[in-house]
């Protein structure tokens, strides 16, 4: 809401020395978040002066153009050295829209516009021309290219500044949805009067007509209309302006001049808060009946679109149809023209959840609907009609020939507050008597019978329903700040839970593995699915759709976090990042299909059942870790060349996250599984869970999203991991006797997984292995075509020394178990 | 041991004199003073005190002596013996501490080398400034609550008392999911986690929840689609605006050091009163306020800061959460994390939260102390 200063003082009388800063911060304090003061004022500085066409001649030149020689008056500033009779100026110009006797706006020279153009006299077409006639673009007044500007009043010589900027300043406020008052002139004229301590008086507070129909016929057949004022208006000069401090003020607040009856039904608008609209009633047929559009009717507003009407729509009609959808926009059939003399004016209350749901359907926002949509003070059309009748009859003539009413002014809405509750929310000492006088300044009446006060809401304030309203009201004027400070004791919590600590553990592994965590938006193309070279069953396919995308490129929440990864490797790439060990953690979002979830009644808690049924209309939304790899793990340097990244790295990102929660991942090749490489990939499991994937991409995948060749990465579930976690652990006994080594190698086909020969060795060795390690892996002509040798290092230990029988015993049999599972030949 | 010796030859006694023996030491005692280092002393230890040595082999021919000699000439040679051994030990100690000395030179290492052993990591800085909001409340007693990122409408609209067709739904641009007759959506605020914890733990509750949310808002540098709150709950008895006011001055101050809060009314459907909390500036501490020569870019020399929104539990979410008003009160905050890192720690563009550069997360290593 802007409200311009001088409009603001002229509606209450602020003490001496109250500054517009002052007002600024005393508002903010109040809760009307003022974002800016705007200072208006004439963006030219030197003579600009108003100019009176005495004659012109236009010349055409050789360049096709015609020019204009014109001579104007500009009374005390014409030219004293010239002969001409009457004194003048002479000056050049282009336009052509204006007539002999037109006053016009004239920069002399020395005049500076905006864009530092400096005005000066100077030859051009044969002439010297004295100035210049200024467009509104010119004296940055407004966007009007067309020609220059023609005023309709003023005196030759007079400053045109003054007739054309009135200098203010304009509060813009932040108005809160709950406060619809403040969305007028009056309600901040009020909130000030409030803020600086003085009294208000409300000029819209008139004694309240009996409904009379005695004028323009109106039916209301909707309950959705409670009250509908119409004031037939004859006899009005179509030509004539709006008063000047009626268009400076319109403009202060951003709304644009157009005729008499318009800026009227503005300006009061924000004056009052409360929306009207003038018909042009030789355009009206019959009677104005409000109700509920019809199936298939339309109408076209006052913005030229033809708007196809919803059942739901409240309309004004009269025997041609609908005549304007009620609260939103007028209709252009009824609109006042240049030609209209006979107004009736309109001012009525719309129920605000039929106006909000009538201005969403048609994307249709406008100034009426936004007051509406925040109730507009429902006692207020008559007055509000009245006053604008005033003003219009006031600079447009005419009078108010016939009245009509009908409808009804509510009932003043009553809250019964025990005012010990006053203190008891705010926490602070305050007297009954500063609650009735905070009170009674914001308009309500209070009646009070010992600790019980019974209040009247003002008509304007439908925001005060619940006591707990009344408490925010006199809260918020008695001041937080004076509220003392008090920490309250929470009852010994348990910290953090254990799955919350295993997940700070999970980022901090993964942070100091060396892997930088980055975060993205998690919308997603369904190309990126085609691309990761998913088939059409795939559960990853099965993608949440936004109903209101940001983007119609992007129009699904992501299922996989890799896609998402891929761009922000991209961007590093561009940006000259080229080593990057990077992982991300998020929700995935996956519709293994769903219903809808159900909007139970909010009196009261719901059943189990429903709460339940509201758990169970949610998507999928695992917690899931990706990480990825490409350049250089770590550069080259004085120690050594460079180690490339590669499947190790995100192997070890999977393996270090999950051993900082206490959990022991095992991997199990796997072959096709998009993305992912067929001979390069591993399966995460724990126990027999599959977690995730770990591996290479597929260079399919690699080439669709524009990767370094052979990039890594890893993708899985970590919300089961943390489940999986572990807790507590045990610490066993710890042997001090030596440690027996025993070396194996084993010659297998090369397909048999370095991980299965292990297992087997370590079953095998049985329970008297500390453990195992792979320390090389050969492939050549000592083994054989299509086979490997594999080495382990055993460690046996036992609560004694082994003797060297013993741990040979132990090595037979953990080769053994490898030749039995595999054919495994042991290279003694 | 020899025994007695029965071959008596009185020219080899001869060598055992007092003259020949301090030959043997004089001998000794220069090889040792000549060897330059462990190596040579060995050999010379060897030499002259070893099983070969001429003293060692005099030591044997003591018991071809008689008798009578055996003594002084034993004593001769032992003593002997032992001055070899002590100057040899003296030597070993001084070739130690040379070559030590010598080896500490030569095993010098520029320190100042750059050393990798793993790339550097970090945690985003939003994770890093969660984590300590966090561990504040939780110091408090407080516990950590999460919910689901996709809701359900009645969760984080409803349930918090705005109804379908509130105007402050229309200021929390949604995201929707398809279709919209189902009523799911993106949760625009983390409050639906409150309504959850009121729903499902005991009385008294006291709560953060920290989280993602969503906005179909603008994506520039001071907007972001997605984005994380900090969100506080309290329900208790007797619960009012006083514990809300001291909750938030202690937090600030655990944030961002000895700086006042103070809080400016505002409106919030979910809380009632409600409102918006502002932090003193803890760079200029509101000394840029009307001082052009001392500007300050944290606060845009205003002196105060907007944080976030608060106030006190609106009783109709109380009800829909099945929680006596009459019984119960309690109060709720919430603020921006990456608007918060933004005024603690810089970051003039907010896009940069989301894009992924790398250098981004690595600005805050170690975290958000």
């Amino acid at each position: 809401m802007k409200a311009p200063i001088s409009w603001l003082r002229e509606l209450v009388m602020l003490p001496p020395d109250t500054t517009t800063s002052d007002i600024a911060e005393r508002f903010t304090n109040a809760g009307l978040t003022v974002e800016r003061i705007e200072s208006i004022a004439a963006p030219v500085t030197g003579p600009l002066v108003v100019g009176r066409v005495l004659s012109y001649v236009d010349e055409p030149q050789k360049n096709g153009k015609v020019i204009r020689y014109v001579r104007v008056d500009v009374g005390d500033h014409n030219d004293p050295a010239s002969d001409e009779y009457p004194a003048s100026r002479g000056i050049v110009c282009g336009a052509h829209n204006f007539a002999v006797g037109d006053l016009v706006v004239v920069a002399l020279p020395g005049a500076v516009l905006p864009g530092d153009f400096v005005i000066s006299a100077r030859k051009t077409y044969g002439h010297v021309s004295d100035g210049m006639i200024c467009s509104e673009v010119e004296i940055g007044l407004g966007d009007d290219h067309d020609g220059i500007m023609v005023l309709d009043r003023g005196t030759p010589g007079e400053d045109a500044t003054e007739v054309l900027w009135a200098a203010d300043e304009v509060l813009d406020i932040d108005v809160t949805p709950d406060l619809g008052y403040a969305l007028s002139m009056r309600g901040l004229a009020r909130e000030a009067a409030i803020a600086h301590g003085v009294t208000y008086t409300d000029r819209y507070r008139t004694s309240l007509p009996e409904p009379t129909s005695e004028g323009y016929p109106v039916e209301l057949r909707t309950p959705h209309c409670s009250a509908f004022t119409a004031l037939t208006i004859d006899g009005v000069d179509p030509a004539a302006p709006s008063p000047k401090f009626m268009v400076d003020r319109l403009r202060a607040s951003g709304v644009r001049s157009i005729s008499l009856a318009v800026d009227v039904t503005n300006y009061v608008m924000l004056e009052s808060g409360q929306p009207l609209h003038a018909y042009d009633a030789q355009k009206l047929s019959g009677p104005i009946v409000v109700r509920m559009a019809e199936e298939g009717e339309s109408l076209t507003t006052l913005d030229g679109q033809v708007r196809e009407l919803h059942v739901e729509d409240m309309l004004v009609t009269d025997d041609s149809g609908p005549i304007g959808l009620a609260g939103v926009m007028g209709g252009e059939n009824t609109e006042v023209s240049d030609a209209t003399t006979s107004i009736v004016l309109e001012a009525a209350t719309f129920d605000a959840t039929t106006v909000s749901r009538t201005f969403r359907r048609h994307g249709l926002f406008s100034e009426a609907s936004k007051r509406f949509e925040r109730t507009v003070d429902p006692a207020l059309s008559y007055a509000a009609a009245k006053r604008a009748a005033k003003l219009l009859t006031q600079y447009g003539g005419g009078h108010v020939t016939a009245e009509t009413f009908v409808g009804s002014h509510p009932e003043p809405h009553v809250v019964r507050l025990r005012a010990g509750l006053v203190p008891a929310v705010l926490g602070t000492s305050i007297s009954d008597d500063e609650i009735i006088r905070i009170l009674s300044a914001s308009g309500v009446r209070v009646t009070a019978l010992g600790d019980s006060l019974t209040l009247e809401i003002p008509t304007w304030r439908p925001d005060l329903v619940e006591p707990y309203d009344i408490v925010e009201e006199v809260g918020s004027k008695y001041g937080y700040d004076r509220i003392g400070l008090r920490v309250p004791t929470a009852p010994a919590g348990g910290g953090l839970t254990p799955r919350q600590r295993a997940r700070r553990a999970a980022i901090a592994a993964a942070a100091h593995l060396g892997f930088t965590q980055t975060m993205s938006l998690p919308f997603m193309a369904g190309e990126d699915l085609d691309r990761m070279g998913l088939a059409e069953d795939d559960p990853r396919r099965k993608a949440v759709r936004l109903a209101n995308p940001l983007s119609d490129a992007q129009p699904f929440l992501r299922t996989s976090l890799l896609p998402g990864l891929f761009h922000v490797v991209a961007r590093n790439l561009s940006r000259s990042l080229t080593d990057l060990a990077i992982f991300e953690v998020g929700s995935g979002f996956y519709d293994f299909g769903t219903t809808a979830a159900p909007r139970p009644d909010v009196a009261s808690r719901p059943s189990p059942d429903v709460l339940q049924q509201l758990d169970d209309s949610l998507p999928t939304q695992p917690e899931t870790l990706v990480g990825i790899v490409t350049g250089d793990w770590l550069p080259a340097g004085w120690h050594g060349p460079a180690v490339k990244a590669d499947w190790t790295h995100v192997v070890a990102l999977a393996e270090t996250v999950a051993a900082s929660v206490g959990v022991t991942l095992t991997r199990r090749q796997v072959g096709d599984a998009m993305p992912w490489h067929p001979g390069r990939t591993a399966q995460l499991l724990v126990g027999d869970e599959i977690l995730g994937f770990a591996g290479e991409l597929h260079p399919s995948v690699i080439a669709a999203f524009d990767l370094p060749p052979h990039t890594c990465a890893v993708e899985f579930n970590l919300g089961d991991l943390l489940d999986l976690a572990p807790q507590g652990g045990r610490i066993g006994h710890l042997s001090g006797f030596p440690v027996a080594k025993e070396d194996v190698a084993l010659i297998v086909d090369r397909d048999v997984p370095a991980a299965d020969v292990e297992r087997a060795l370590v079953e095998g060795a049985g329970e008297l292995l500390e453990s195992i390690a792979l320390f090389d892996v050969y492939t050549g002509d000592q083994v054989g075509e299509g086979k490997k040798s594999l080495a382990f290092a055993l460690r046996l230990r036992a609560d004694r020394t082994l003797t060297d029988a013993e741990a040979a015993e132990v090595r037979q049999a953990a080769v053994a178990e490898a030749v039995a599972r595999f054919g495994a030949v042991h290279r003694a | 041991m020899s025994g007695p010796n029965d071959n008596y030859d009185p020219k080899q006694v001869a060598a055992l004199s007092p003259e020949v023996i301090d030959g043997y030491v004089a001998d000794a005692l220069s090889a040792i003073e000549a060897a330059g280092s462990s190596e040579e002393l060995k050999q010379a230890r060897l030499a002259h005190n070893g099983d070969r040595s001429p003293l060692a082999l005099a030591n044997r021919e003591i018991g071809a002596l008689p008798p009578a000699a055996r003594k002084e000439v034993g004593q001769r040679v032992g003593q002997a013996r032992s001055q070899v051994a002590r100057a040899i030990a003296a030597r070993q100690e001084v070739l130690a501490d040379q070559e030590l000395a010598k080896a500490l030179v030569e095993e010098r290492i520029d320190m100042t080398l750059p050393v990798q052993v793993v790339p550097q990591g970090a945690v985003h800085p939003v994770t890093a400034i969660i984590d300590k909001m966090v561990d504040v409340f939780v110091a408090l007693g407080y516990e950590v609550a999460e919910g689901p990122e996709l809701e359900a409408e009645w969760y984080n609209f409803d349930a918090l008392n705005l109804p379908s067709d509130h105007p402050a739904r229309g200021e929390q641009d949604t995201l929707w999911i398809e279709p919209i007759e189902d009523a799911k959506l993106l949760r625009t605020q983390t409050s639906p986690v409150q309504a959850r914890e009121m729903l499902t733990r005991d009385l008294p509750l006291y709560i953060v929840s920290p989280g993602k949310v969503y906005r179909s808002d603008e994506y520039d540098a001071t907007h972001l689609p997605v984005f994380h709150q900090l969100e506080g709950l309290v329900i208790d008895k007797g619960i009012s605006m006083a514990d809300l006011r001291g909750t938030l001055d202690h937090f600030a101050k655990a944030m961002f050091g000895d700086v006042a809060t103070r809080m400016r009314p505002h409106y919030f459907p979910f809380t009632e009163p409600s409102a918006e909390v502002d932090l003193e500036c803890f760079v200029c501490h509101g000394e840029s306020v009307g001082n052009p020569d001392r500007p300050c870019r944290t606060c845009r020399s205003e002196g105060w800061i907007e944080w976030g929104g608060c106030g006190v539990v609106n009783p109709r979410v109380l009800r829909a959460c099945g929680i006596d008003p009459d019984e119960y009160s309690g109060f709720a905050f919430g603020m921006g994390i990456e608007r918060t890192v933004m005024f603690r720690n810089g970051a003039p563009d907010i896009r940069d939260f989301v894009e992924g550069d790398i250098r981004f997360s690595r600005s805050l290593l170690g975290g958000a102390r």
